[in-house]
C-alpha cells in the first residue's frame, strides 16, 4: 500500500508542470494540452483510488472519464483553432 | 503469502511504478520542451502509455471478472481515443500558428494550413 500512497504522491505532483504551464502559455495549444494532461492524471489518480480505498466504483469513473476526456480534448482542439484573433 | 501472491503483488505494483514514472516523465516534459508540439509529443504518448499501465496493475492487484471488463475497455478506448485527440490538438495547433522552436530543421507544410477555408489567413508570418 506504501507504493501507491507514494505514486499518488507522484501524481499529484505531476499535476504542477500543467498547472505552470496553463498560467504561463505560451499558446492556447499549450493550455490545451494542459488540460489533457490533467485529465491524465486524473485517470492514473482514480485508478489509484480504486486500489486504495478498495471500491471498485472507481473503475467506473475511470471508464467514463476516459470517454469524456476525448470528447474535452477534440473540443479544446476546435476551440484553439477557431478561438485565434 | 503464496508465491502467486508475490508474483502477483510484484507484477502489479511494478506495472503501478511504471505507469506513474511515465505521467511524471511526459509532466517533465511539459515544463522542459521548447514548443508546443513537442511537449504535445510528450503528453500524448508517455501519459496515454502510462495511464493504461497504471491501469493494468490495479487490475493485477485486485483481479475480478467486473474490474476486467471495466480496466480492458478502458484501456482499448483510451488506446483508441488518445491519437485521435493528440492529432486534433496538433493540427489545431499548426493552424493557429503555434510557432516551432528555433533548432526545427523540416516544416513540410511550410506554413501554408494556416488560415480557415474562407480566405482569411493565420497569424503565422510568412517564411522569408
Amino acid at each position: 500500500m506504501i507504493v501507491v500512497d507514494i505514486a499518488l504522491v507522484v501524481l499529484a505532483l505531476a499535476l504542477l508542470p500543467a498547472l505552470w504551464r496553463i498560467a504561463v502559455g505560451p499558446t492556447d495549444a499549450d493550455r490545451a494540452l494542459s488540460a489533457d494532461h490533467v485529465f491524465f492524471v486524473f485517470l492514473a489518480v482514480a485508478g489509484l483510488l480504486a486500489l486504495r480505498l478498495e471500491d471498485s466504483v472507481f473503475l467506473d469513473v475511470v471508464l467514463v472519464a476516459t470517454l469524456v476526456g476525448f470528447l474535452a480534448t477534440i473540443t479544446l482542439a476546435r476551440l484553439v483553432d477557431r478561438g485565434r484573433s | 503469502m503464496s508465491a502467486l501472491e508475490v508474483v502477483q503483488a510484484a507484477v502489479g505494483y511494478g506495472l503501478v511504478v511504471l505507469g506513474v514514472s511515465l505521467v511524471a516523465v511526459a509532466a517533465l516534459g511539459l515544463i522542459r520542451f521548447p514548443d508546443a508540439f513537442s511537449r504535445l509529443s510528450a503528453v500524448t504518448k508517455a501519459a496515454t502509455l502510462g495511464v493504461c499501465l497504471t491501469l493494468l496493475g490495479v487490475l493485477v492487484l485486485d483481479p475480478s471478472a467486473s474490474n476486467a471488463v471495466k480496466v480492458l475497455l478502458a484501456v482499448a478506448l483510451q488506446f483508441i481515443t488518445s491519437p485521435v485527440g493528440g492529432f486534433a490538438l496538433g493540427r489545431a495547433a499548426y493552424r493557429s500558428g503555434s510557432p516551432l522552436a528555433p533548432g526545427s530543421l523540416y516544416d513540410e507544410l511550410g506554413g501554408r494550413h494556416t488560415g480557415p477555408p474562407d480566405g482569411r489567413s493565420g497569424n503565422r508570418p510568412p517564411r522569408r
